[in-house]
């Protein structure tokens, strides 16, 4: 009985047709293919990219070297060394973070009580050489330049919820 | 005793105790921020609220004496809501400023806070700002955050001895000052930086380096005077940023003097040696360790090869350890010489083969502060011995009566019953009139070989006599002057014929970290030369360890001229002047970067590991001197760690039993006041051993200040000196040019003029003879 169904299937191409209009469905539909990296999928105000630092508008560096953010850091990614600096405010002589460690769980960012360490939407960074991507307090500090209007206005967007 | 109820737990407790005692004692934790158990009881940050049954309000724990029967609850509804209420307005005023506070991370308020304070603060006034004050290099202020809890006011009055720094103003606009914006000058100011319970006093020093829970800590020894304070040691990426004290009862209390907490620093000096250096053709230059070592051991076999064994002699400063110590003469030993000796400020040697042991305290530490009398000989005891010092306040304190034999007149930060003041040559003197004083009074002889017949007896003298007669608890006491007068052997024996004819115990306060060390290492000479004599018929080859001869001899005009005219191998942690008179530098690990052990004034054997690794190629010192013996040939130097040669040099030894103060066979016949002008040349505080000398922060301290040439009023007007003119001090070929200052507790033949001072490194011996001029 089963050969018979079988038999009348194939000859009347049903599954064919079944096939082809999954094919027809699709064919037909709007594209989701991104055309990275010309085009880009739509990223949360609270995505978790590259690490910056941030300034002040006066152009004073926020972060104090707390070091809280290396006390929270699941991944012991970040290394700091504090220095009392000419003007007598405490200051960083080293942030260094590891991105081969760094897990992005955005804990420093969470952490930090001055708002000067991030995580912006910039995804597009890459190495090298062996230890490229250990960013350092120079490095974290430029991508903040660079970045800081999206920045402030990633953070503004999230203020209502924080 | 008293039956009492805290939360519930019945315990019995003694009368008079407080609440907090009682708690404490059975482990209940009262949060407390003013109360500290050193210290008097204020009860002035409420804090300790407690609710106690019958009572109308909460009372403060830390000064609520305890009755029969009394109910105290510490976490009732109403005593957790005191409790809230204080934290509350205690931080009012705080500023939320914990990220950029060096306190972060260790902060009393902060933990207290955390299970006391509200969610957030109700608070939306304007805070108070407290203008911060300077309070020297030590101790870094930020007084917006005090909390007024005054533990460092009372600490300055209670322990240190002197009240630097004081509460004005009253209600909100009280602050802590210093007098007139004096700064904090105590030797013991450090502490308060413990004490402080918020990051109002931080060390200056750490300020901003890292964050309590970066630092390992590594247990210690402290490595300057003889008390040998128990330490910490905060270490981070193999760099000691921090000191604090380990409590010890015994010893250190929970105390630790600015010395011991500060000279970390010197660890990290400018002039750390890190590669051996040898001179080759009048030339410095760097090499590899197996060059030097086999540079070293060529020039000394040479030198025995020529001259004999006898013509090598080894010098230690006593703040080595045990080991490298007992390596030291070992060497030196299986080389041939008996020239070996760690005592380089002693004068005056004839008590070497009379003494029945080793000097020592002569009691433990803790009965210092329950004297009834003491009679302190020669010791500029505040600055020598900072929290040996602090103990005879205490014995102070509680009735004794302290006694000072000295040449200058120090202030002693408490009442001092009787004083005689003279001048060096003055010293025997003085002494022998308090023995005689003492032996009439009891109308016994004074032992024989003192014949003090031509020894007039002053009033001060007898009233010494007596105090010393009266007490239970007695000491007499010999300091850092007396052991390196050049009558040294008499005033001990004078010393111990006061002490047995009074009934009380003799002592020496340990000058360094291994006094006592050194002798059970055997670094003394058996026969041979003794550290004077070894200089003074200068050697054709010297080993020194860890010493700066300019600064560390007795007589540094005599040990430089020793040292430059002989085949120097010197291991030490530090470049210094080495390069002058040296051949070979070795550099050799100092404190915290080898183990080692230290035996304290009182007989402690404290052994400690490395704290971080050692410098560049700095080698420990035991390691060092072990490969010496090898490459020497010599048998049994086979150590594998330090404490193996310590299981050696300690083997089948009874410390205890090895410690004594009795002296035989020292003739005092002539006690006559010795004439003409006189140096009293004391070691500052910060400049005692190598570690200490390149501590930067010490230096800028009161007591760090550049050596002066104290004269008495009357000697300046005699000079026609004026204060602030520059003199000449001479001795022998020597001479140095120093600012005159007066002093009237001086007394009129005595000048003094620091030793171990670079400034100071041209002159003669310490407590020898000495001409001043005005210059012109």
């Amino acid at each position: 009985m089963e050969r018979i169904i079988s038999l009348f299937k194939s000859l009347l191409l049903i599954e064919l047709l079944k096939g082809m209009s999954i094919t027809g469905r699709h064919f037909f539909s709007r594209k989701i293919t991104v055309q990275f990296p010309e085009e880009r999928t739509p990223m949360s105000p609270r995505f978790r990219g590259l690490h910056a630092q941030r300034r002040y508008p006066n152009g004073e560096e926020r972060c104090i070297a707390c070091k809280l953010c290396e006390a929270v850091c699941p991944a012991l990614a970040i290394t700091i060394e504090s220095e009392e600096r000419a003007d007598g405010t405490r200051r960083t002589s080293r942030y260094d973070i590891d991105l081969y460690k760094c897990i992005f769980c955005g804990f420093c960012e969470e952490a930090c009580p001055v708002d000067a360490i991030v995580e912006t939407r910039f995804i597009d960074y890459h190495g090298e050489v062996r230890g490229d991507l250990v960013q350092t307090k120079e490095m974290l500090l430029a991508t903040g330049d660079r970045l800081e209007a999206q920045i402030a206005a990633d953070r503004a967007a999230d203020a209502k919820y924080r | 005793m008293a039956q009492i109820e805290i939360d519930g737990k019945a315990l019995t407790v003694a009368d008079g105790g407080t609440i907090m005692d009682a708690a404490e004692a059975a482990g209940i934790y009262i949060p407390r921020f003013c109360y500290h158990k050193k210290l008097s009881i204020a009860a002035n940050c409420r804090m300790c609220l407690v609710e106690v049954e019958k009572a109308p309000k909460p009372l403060p724990a830390c000064a609520t004496p305890v009755t029969d029967g009394m109910k105290v609850f510490t976490h009732s509804v109403k005593a957790v809501q005191a409790q809230k209420d204080v934290m509350e307005f205690l931080l009012i005023n705080h500023p939320l400023d914990c990220p950029i506070c060096d306190q972060g991370g260790e902060c009393q308020l902060q933990d207290i806070a955390v299970g006391y304070g509200g969610v957030g603060s109700r608070y939306a006034e304007e805070k108070r700002v407290v203008v911060n004050k300077d309070f020297g290099p030590l101790i870094g202020g930020d007084m917006t955050r005090c909390i007024q809890c005054t533990r460092c006011v009372r600490f300055g009055q209670e322990i240190a001895g002197q009240m630097e720094l004081g509460m004005v103003n009253r209600g909100e606009h009280s602050e802590i000052t210093t007098f007139l914006s004096r700064g904090v000058g105590s030797e013991l100011s450090g502490n308060t930086i413990d004490l402080c319970p918020v990051g109002a006093l931080t060390s200056k020093p750490f300020r901003y380096k890292a964050r309590g829970w970066e630092l390992t800590r590594r247990a210690a020894i402290a490595p300057h005077d003889g008390l040998g304070s128990h330490l910490s040691l905060h270490v981070k990426q193999n760099k000691v940023l921090r000191v604090v004290p380990r409590e010890n009862e015994a010893l250190n209390e929970c105390w630790l003097s600015d010395r011991d907490r500060f000279s970390y620093e010197g660890l990290y000096a400018e002039d750390r040696l890190t590669r051996p250096m040898v001179k080759q053709g009048g030339k410095w230059r760097e090499c590899e360790w197996h060059e030097a070592l086999q540079y070293a051991i060529d020039g000394l076999k040479q030198v025995k090869g020529e001259f004999g064994a006898d013509a090598v002699g080894a010098l230690a400063a006593p703040t080595s350890t045990l080991e490298e110590l007992f390596l030291l003469q070992k060497l030196a030993r299986a080389f041939g010489s008996d020239n070996v000796d760690f005592r380089l400020r002693q004068s005056d040697f004839r008590a070497d083969g009379k003494l029945a042991g080793i000097p020592w305290l002569g009691m433990p530490v803790a009965v210092l502060s329950e004297l009834n009398a003491a009679l302190v000989v020669g010791s500029t005891l505040r600055k020598d011995h900072p929290l040996l010092a602090q103990r005879l306040r205490q014995a102070v304190k509680r009735g004794g009566q302290l006694n000072i034999i000295h040449a200058a007149d120090d202030d002693l930060l408490c009442p001092v019953a009787n004083k005689l003041i003279a001048a060096p040559g003055g010293l025997v003197n003085a002494l022998a009139q308090v023995a005689k004083a003492v032996a009439e009074a009891k109308g016994a002889s004074l032992p024989a070989g003192i014949d003090l017949s031509a020894v007039a007896v002053s009033e001060a003298a007898r009233a010494m006599a007596a105090s010393l007669l009266a007490g239970e608890k007695k000491a007499v006491l010999l300091g850092n002057l007396a052991q390196h007068h050049p009558r040294a052997a008499e005033l001990h024996a004078l010393a111990q014929a006061v002490a047995d004819l009074a009934g009380a115990a003799l002592g020496f306060l340990g000058e360094a970290a291994n006094s006592v060390g050194g002798y059970l290492a055997g670094a003394v000479p058996h026969a041979g030369f003794n550290a004077a004599s070894m200089l003074a018929q200068p050697r054709k080859a010297y080993l020194l360890l860890g010493v700066e001869p300019e600064l560390d001899a007795y007589d540094p005009q005599q040990a430089v001229a020793a040292l430059s005219g002989a085949f120097v191998v010197a291991l030490s942690a530090y470049k210094g002047t080495a390069e002058a008179y040296a051949d070979v530098l070795l550099p050799v690990a100092p404190f915290a970067e080898t183990s080692g052990t230290f035996v304290n004034t009182q007989g402690d054997v404290q052994s400690f590991a490395a704290a971080t690794k050692p410098l560049g190629e700095t080698r420990p010192a035991w390691k060092v001197l072990r490969v010496l013996g090898n490459l020497l040939d010599l048998a049994d130097f086979d150590y594998e760690s330090s404490e193996a040669v310590r299981a050696e040099a300690l083997e089948g030894m009874d410390v205890a039993s090895r410690l004594g103060n009795r002296l035989s066979g020292v003739a005092v016949t002539d006690a006559a006041v010795g004439g003409g002008l006189q140096r009293v040349g004391e070691v500052p505080i910060y400049q005692g051993d190598a570690l200490v000398r390149r501590a930067p922060a010490l230096h800028g301290t009161m007591d760090g200040a550049s050596p002066k040439a104290w004269l008495s009023g009357a000697l300046m007007d005699k000079m026609g000196v004026k204060e602030g003119e520059m003199v000449i001090l001479r001795q022998g070929a020597g001479e140095a040019r120093l600012e005159a200052a007066r002093d009237d507790r001086l007394p009129v033949d005595a000048v003094r003029v620091a030793a171990a001072h670079p400034l100071t490194a041209a002159l003669g011996g310490m407590m020898d003879p000495i001409q001043v001029e005005k210059a012109s």
